[in-house]
């Protein structure tokens, strides 16, 4: 055990492997891979078998359709990561949907300034919701359900009943504008793949985001670490309510029309999705490719099933039951892996065990 | 004389390669209060325990009222007449006093409980304790002194023979020792056998007319009260040559580093002030609860405090904010590996990486290969034992757990290190292997602040030591000068040297002798 006095100059003894397993089995055999492998198998086999679901318009009404749920699912990937949840993004859906409106159509405000002043609003609404769970400590289940009533009603509260559909052509044109003639694709796919990237980049390549994941595992040794626990968990509902916010801007262009009750429900798509796409509720476990595919296999199977005549019942049971199975897979891969590392180790007691003795020692 | 209440002989108990105990013996004569008395660790707990029926010995003698005893459970601890008191009572808040007392086992039939039978009962138990707590009020708001005194009604209605009191005084006022003193001399005359664990020899003196001594697990001595002294059960609870088991080289003493000054935490410590100089190994002595983690976590800023300062070389350091406390060069590491230490479902690369990966970004750009390319030499540094850096640090053993928390803050190059029981639950061999390394980087030139309850390796390693009792600092004792019984004595004795100290600041909750 000579190295532990060695001077920093010298030489480590040893070196260890990277990684303890091959290369693809650390890309291939993960969840991720498996939603977006289940993605691109019902991707394939409907447009081998459903009639219609091949032609570009079919693709392009799935993108316009799930863009909301798919803006939305991207900070709430963050939010879930760290332990925490937002249940609150389809009112603030609704909530910035009628500021457009409002600020636009009645008080006669341009439309970059109505829809920067609706961002600010979303961004006020999640600092609201990341203050009383960061700061005052409240369990963002609770606070997010209050929140989600209370911005739900203001929206209703300033809009009644009545609708605001008078908007300029050109701005409604641009939800909805293709990337070249009757490609598949809308253009505003290029500003969400660009921020869809700033999320990954965050979550995946950068410091902070190495927080977000110990935050959720181990909030107490994130602390320790010097991981602003509390920050952290600011700014990420921050974002979310900004995104939120953006996702109400588009929801008002693509349909025409800022109403209190727009997007009523989405959360739970958004939650759903970002679930199936392998993020652990419990927090600490996922990642963002996982989540874009599980946004898309639900998409695809909506887009499917209707095409087929079915009704919107018969998908949603399909698509919870799926969500079921998927959090059933979790739990039985775990336990596999854990019975497996348990054989591994032989007649060895485990590390708790051994764990649990020791603290006893300690009085 | 009849049959004594308990006996356990030669009693031995491992947890994994950990032996607790190795061969313990206390036996309680019934009318008689025992005191059970050792270091952390001497194993008291562990003995209580299988007593308790919480664990079952590995070998050994263990019989209750004459007769053989093994529980498997808490719950056949209970029915063949065990109770035992916790420092912090387990009530259920909500249901009132005496339903607290009979919980199980209310009077009335089995469809119906009589609760005007239940409430005459309980009156009785009071009355017969000499204390006076309404039978229909609800557990919850009851002082700690009341809740023991609830246990104790409830050990009595169960016919307790044999009552275990588990550091009972810690969270007490003096009135309400007094109260518990005299219901245990009461139970004792009554003839019913009772063991008072505590660290404060006052009441060991006042209250018990038999000692027993443990250490390391073992047992050391059984006396009589009259015929033994303070000093004399210290100089047995620590008994052992240190100064071999620890090779502390001396190392040049430099410029201070760390100057606390009058930092204050109402509720967990007062006016503690303290410097470290740089080479120097400053030892922080005291009983579990003391307040020392309270201390080294307000210094590095994971808890704020309320009054004083920290300066780490001469700047200020901003309470409450341990990024600030890293930046400046400071590093804790902390009394619970898995809580605090670790991420122990991340990776040893990002474990280790975990507070140098802000300057491993290229671009903005932070990659597992390059937290990869700084863990791995560190890991080695420290002799990590790991077959690959994604390994999750949960499969390690604890040993090397505390490898990889070591090698995580040696990597931030701190100029003070702040270490919480440094060897707590880990083999014996990497534990002088970090004995080693402490004193090496001691001789590099940094400051060293250890905090232990283990008072041969504080002993050993500190060039000062420094003992907190209740909150407050209440000796600073040069290494030439340490010894076993005046770090003892000053662990033990808050009045000893800051007059006119109140139990404002108390002993905290002992979460780990609870949970333990």
């Amino acid at each position: 055990m000579s190295t532990l006095t060695a001077s920093p100059d010298q030489a480590p003894a040893r070196t260890y492997p990277s990684f303890s397993r091959p290369l693809w089995s650390r890309v291939l055999l993960t969840r991720e891979m498996a939603v977006i492998g289940l993605f691109l198998l019902v991707y394939v086999f409907s447009s081998a078998t459903v009639e219609n679901f091949s032609s570009p318009l079919t693709l392009y009404y799935l993108f316009l359709d799930n863009i909301p749920v798919l803006l939305i699912a991207l900070p709430m990937t963050a939010v879930i990561i760290t332990g925490e949840i937002d249940l609150s993004v389809a009112s603030v859906v609704g909530l910035s949907s009628c500021l457009v409106g409002l600020l636009h159509v009645d008080a006669g405000l341009s439309m970059p300034v109505a829809i920067v002043l609706a961002l600010l609003a979303g961004l006020a609404c999640g600092a609201f919701n990341g203050f009383l769970v960061a700061y005052v400590g409240l369990p963002s289940l609770a606070v997010t359900i209050g929140t989600l009533a209370l911005y739900r009603g203001i929206a209703e509260g300033l809009l009644g009943t009545a609708a605001k559909t008078d908007f300029p052509q050109s701005w409604k044109d641009l939800a909805t504008a293709q990337l070249g003639n009757s490609s598949p694709y809308p253009v505003v796919l290029v500003p969400i793949a660009v921020l869809a990237l700033l999320i990954a980049w965050m979550l995946h390549f950068s410091s902070f985001g190495r927080g977000i994941f110990e935050i959720g595992l181990n909030d107490e040794a994130a602390h320790f670490t010097g991981v602003d626990v509390a920050r952290t968990k600011l700014l990420l509902f921050m974002i979310s309510g900004v995104v939120a916010a953006l996702a109400g801007v588009y929801y008002t262009l693509r349909y025409g029309s800022a109403r209190g009750d727009n997007a009523t429900g989405m959360e739970l798509q958004v939650v759903a999705a970002v679930l199936l796409g392998g993020v652990s509720i419990f927090g600490g476990r996922g990642a963002l490719h996982g989540v874009i595919a599980g946004v898309l296999l639900i998409g695809v199977i909506r887009s499917a099933m209707t095409l087929e005549g079915l009704t919107v019942n018969v998908t949603n049971i399909v698509i919870g039951g799926l969500l079921v199975l998927s959090v059933l897979s979790t739990s039985l891969l775990a336990g596999i892996s854990a019975l497996r590392s348990r054989r591994a180790s032989g007649s060895r007691s485990g590390p708790d065990a051994t764990a649990a003795g020791k603290r006893s020692l300690s009085s | 004389m009849a049959a004594a209440t308990l006996v356990l002989k030669d009693v031995s108990k491992s947890f994994g390669a950990v032996r607790a105990l190795r061969s313990a013996s206390l036996t309680v004569q019934p009318g008689s209060i025992h005191a059970l008395v050792g270091e952390n660790g001497a194993g008291k707990s562990t003995l209580i325990k299988i007593v308790a029926g919480v664990h079952r010995r590995d070998a050994g003698v263990f019989e209750l009222n004459g007769q053989e005893a093994d529980f498997g459970s808490t719950a056949e601890s209970k029915a063949a007449g065990v109770a035992v008191i916790y420092q912090e009572p387990t009530l259920f808040p909500d249901l009132d006093v005496s339903e607290n007392i009979f919980m199980g086992r209310q009077p009335g039939r089995s469809w119906r409980i009589d609760k005007g039978a239940m409430y005459a009962e309980a009156a009785a138990l009071f009355q017969r304790l000499g204390v006076a707590i309404d039978p229909r009020r609800p557990a919850k708001g009851l002082s700690i002194a009341d809740q023991q005194i609830l246990e104790i009604a409830k050990a009595i209605s169960l016919d307790a023979s044999l009552l275990i009191m588990d550091e009972p005084t810690a969270a007490l006022s003096g009135v309400e020792v007094e109260r518990l003193f005299n219901v245990a001399r009461q139970l004792r005359d009554e003839g019913r056998g009772i063991v008072f664990i505590s660290h404060r020899f006052e009441e060991v003196f006042e209250l018990c007319d038999t000692v027993t001594v443990m250490r390391d697990g073992e047992y050391v001595s059984t006396e009589r009260i009259a015929d033994t002294s303070v000093d004399g059960i210290v100089a047995k609870m620590v008994g052992r040559e240190v100064s071999e088991l620890f090779p502390k080289t001396p190392a040049e003493i430099g410029d201070v580093v760390l100057d606390v000054a009058g930092l204050t935490s109402p509720g967990l410590f007062r006016d503690v002030s303290f410097q470290v100089r740089a080479g120097e190994i400053v030892g922080l002595a005291g009983l579990v609860g003391a307040g020392r983690s309270e201390i080294a976590r307000a210094v590095f800023g994971v808890d704020s405090y309320s009054e004083g300062s920290v300066r780490l070389g001469g700047a200020q350091i901003p309470g409450g904010n341990p990024r600030a406390a890293i930046a400046a060069g400071m590093a804790l590491i902390p009394e619970d590996r898995r809580k605090q230490g670790l991420v122990t479902e991340g990776s040893v690369a990002r474990n280790v990486a975990g507070v140098i990966r802000r300057g491993l970004s290229r671009f903005g750009v932070l990659t597992t290969a390059a937290e990869n390319r700084a863990a791995g030499p560190w890991s080695a540094k420290l002799e990590v034992k790991t077959s690959a850096l994604d390994m999750r640090a949960a499969t390690m053993s604890g040993g090397n757990q505390q490898k990889v928390v070591i090698a995580k803050w040696l990597a931030t190059n701190p100029s003070l290190l702040i270490i919480d029981e440094p060897t707590r639950g880990i083999d014996v061999g990497t534990k002088s292997e970090v004995h080693r390394l402490l004193s090496d980087l001691a001789g590099q030139g940094m400051a060293i602040l250890m905090i232990s309850s283990e008072l041969p390796e504080v002993l050993g390693m500190a060039d000062r030591v420094l003992v907190v009792c209740e909150g407050r600092l209440t000796a600073d004792i040069a290494r030439d000068d340490a010894t076993p019984e005046n770090v003892m004595h000053a662990a033990t004795h808050r009045d000893g040297h800051v007059a006119g100290a109140t139990t404002a600041g108390g002993a905290g909750p002992d979460s780990q002798e609870v949970s333990a």
